[in-house]
């Protein structure tokens, strides 16, 4: 087991390494520079002062000096300087907003897993019933709903024509007041429907990812010999299928990471959050290449280090993955 | 049972068609049946509520949403199409060359495609469309460079299982070239399955591109998109709903086409995979 860990690992350093190598170059190819944020708004700015700027972020050495200066830098575990007025390094930067984009992805996937599972599950169990059906509706429209959209209903319909629920940022204006229970209460309320529209999208491809396998396991022999040996319907069904037919989807779940965390740019956008997502938004709309260059990686290895786990327990739970 | 046999005896296919046919529809005659100038600004009729004269009602600048909403139409189906195309094409190619070859080309290829896949897509299209600058070419170019791989590994599974088949072994027998097994000879057979991911790829591309749109980076106004009509929406949240309701339900309606139509043909063309 330790084994495959460490070979998995160490497989991980070239993919992130071509990672890099295509943002970085991605990046600089696209016409225009950083610095025309800082000059072109600034009649003052001559000619001599966006070479020294140029200068001071690098920007006038070739492309590949650059890349190695900033791999270099990457060694030390620097991510380098934000572009930014506020000029503070990109790590301190992320990691301040990191939490939170973490806390509501893994929010969401014990969302997916809590609702997704049984009404696959369910649905398998009762192929063709009229929850199976209506599940199956419910699983097409999920899949074509733009979650956006969703978000935008669910702010109208919840917090404003309803108000219960808020619909920006983390905290109320009189978040200092509360005593520690209205705090945690205040922050509850303000997470339910991002993480809601986090996890709506995942909900469809794994519920019905899990009725399809769920289908093929209730048909296997072994199942058959479960029954044929007298066991009762309910431990058929949950000792047996449910263990195997739960093994893939584990996979699944580790794929459908880079999809949530790309998500977190639309609904930290759109219920202001001040999280990973949006800071990528606002760095990506400022040209603050090291910022976004920082969480390209970040977002990156979260998707590695999801993956795997994933194949990880996989392996624990699945002994004939081990031996290949 | 024959492929269009079993589609015609599809209804749930059927429906998605003639949803796409009434969207391609209307999308060319928009400039015919738009009941406004879907620019016209009507600063005296500015977030009317829907009514007679203004179906879905009127934006902040009093332009009839129900006409920007027609004229989105053209918009969604040709960045469906064109992004779809180019990853289709893509995905292709180089599923043919790593299926077909094998070896150190497919080692490669698949190295490529596992690192495209570790990235945050949307975080990827969204640094690469801010940079290049948001038009509706770029959307569609970097829509299409970023989701050619599962059509890739579509495509190399398909060829894979085909080249060492004795139909395959015959052409090569009597001397025909690479590119002629490939295109004429192993293609066709993948083509069901490249059709199917082709339909609900456009279905994907129209998400893609209505999310960037709405963050301000996709279709820029004054050009009507339907994800840039709810960014009004939001902008407006509080008094005028009907900004946010129609142009969702479009796109819904719309993926929902797509999605129908392609699990019809994948049906259609393989039974045995129909769940």
């Amino acid at each position: 087991m330790l084994k495959y860990l460490i070979k998995r690992i160490l497989f991980m350093i070239p993919l992130l390494l071509g990672i890099t190598v295509i943002c970085f170059f991605v990046m600089h190819l696209a016409p225009g520079k950083p610095t025309d944020m800082q000059t072109q708004m600034n009649p003052k700015a001559s000619a001599e002062m966006k070479e020294r700027l140029m200068s001071l972020y690098e920007l006038d050495k070739p492309i590949h000096v650059q890349y190695w200066s900033w791999l270099k830098k990457l060694g030390r575990g620097d991510l380098g300087t934000s572009f930014s007025s506020d000029h503070r390094p990109v790590a301190d930067k992320i990691l301040e907003r990191l939490p939170i984009t973490i806390i509501i992805n893994f929010l969401s996937l014990i969302i997916i897993i809590a609702v997704a599972v049984p009404i696959g599950v369910l649905s398998a169990v009762h192929q063709d019933s009229l929850f199976d059906k209506v599940m199956a509706v419910f699983v097409f429209i999920g899949f074509a709903v733009p979650t956006f959209w969703l978000a935008l209903l669910m702010m109208i319909f919840f917090g404003i024509q309803l108000g219960w629920l808020p619909i920006s940022g983390l905290r109320s204006l009189n978040y200092e007041y509360l005593s520690t229970w209205g705090q945690f209460v205040d922050l509850v309320k303000h997470l339910i429907l991002p993480v809601f529209i986090s996890a709506f999208g995942g909900l469809a491809g794994i519920s019905r990812y899990m009725r399809a396998n769920m289908l093929e396991v209730i048909r296997q022999d072994y199942i058959l010999t479960a029954r044929a040996k007298g066991l009762s319907e309910r431990q058929v069904i949950y000792k047996h299928a449910l263990r195997n037919a739960l093994l893939p989807v584990i996979t699944l779940l580790g794929l459908s990471i880079p999809g949530l965390i790309g998500g977190s740019v639309i609904f930290e956008t759109i219920f202001a959050i001040p999280g990973m997502g949006q800071l990528f938004y606002m760095s990506v709309m400022a040209r603050d290449y090291p910022t976004v260059m920082g969480i390209l990686l970040i977002g990156a290895v979260l998707t590695l280090i999801g993956n795997l786990i994933a194949d990880a327990s996989y392996a624990v739970a699945d002994p004939r993955i081990r031996i290949s | 049972m024959g492929f269009w046999e079993m589609f015609y005896k599809n209804k749930l296919a059927l429906t998605g068609c003639a949803i796409i046919l009434f969207l391609i529809a209307v999308s060319l005659l928009a400039p015919l049946i738009v009941p406004y100038d879907p620019g016209a600004i009507d600063l005296k009729n500015v977030l009317a509520p829907p009514s007679g004269d203004h179906w879905f009602g009127t934006d902040q600048l009093g332009r009839d949403v129900f006409s920007r909403m027609i004229w989105g139409a053209r918009i969604s189906l040709l960045v469906g199409f064109v992004a779809t195309g180019l990853a289709i094409f893509i995905g292709t190619v180089l599923g043919a060359v790593s299926g077909y070859y094998g070896g150190w080309i497919d080692s490669l290829i698949m190295r490529f495609v596992d690192i495209m896949l570790c990235f945050p897509t949307f975080f990827l299209i969204l640094a690469v469309i801010a940079f290049l600058g948001p038009s509706i070419w770029n959307i569609m170019i970097v829509i299409g460079l970023t989701s050619w791989m599962g059509v890739t590994r579509l495509v190399r599974a398909d060829f894979i299982s085909l080249r060492e088949r004795d139909f395959v072994r015959a052409a090569r027998a009597i001397g025909a070239s690479d590119a002629r097994i490939i295109f004429i000879h192993i293609l066709p057979n993948a083509l069901a399955s490249i059709l199917v991911t082709a339909t609900l790829g456009i279905a994907g591309a129209i998400l893609i591109e209505s999310a960037l749109s709405f963050l301000g980076i996709g279709v820029q106004p004054p050009t009507p998109s339907w994800g840039n009509i709810l960014t009004a929406g939001k902008d407006n949240i509080d008094i005028a709903w009907w900004l946010s309701l129609y142009p969702g339900l479009a796109i819904l309606i719309t993926v929902v086409g797509y999605n129908l139509l392609g699990e019809g043909i994948r049906d259609a063309s393989d039974p045995r995979l129909k769940r």
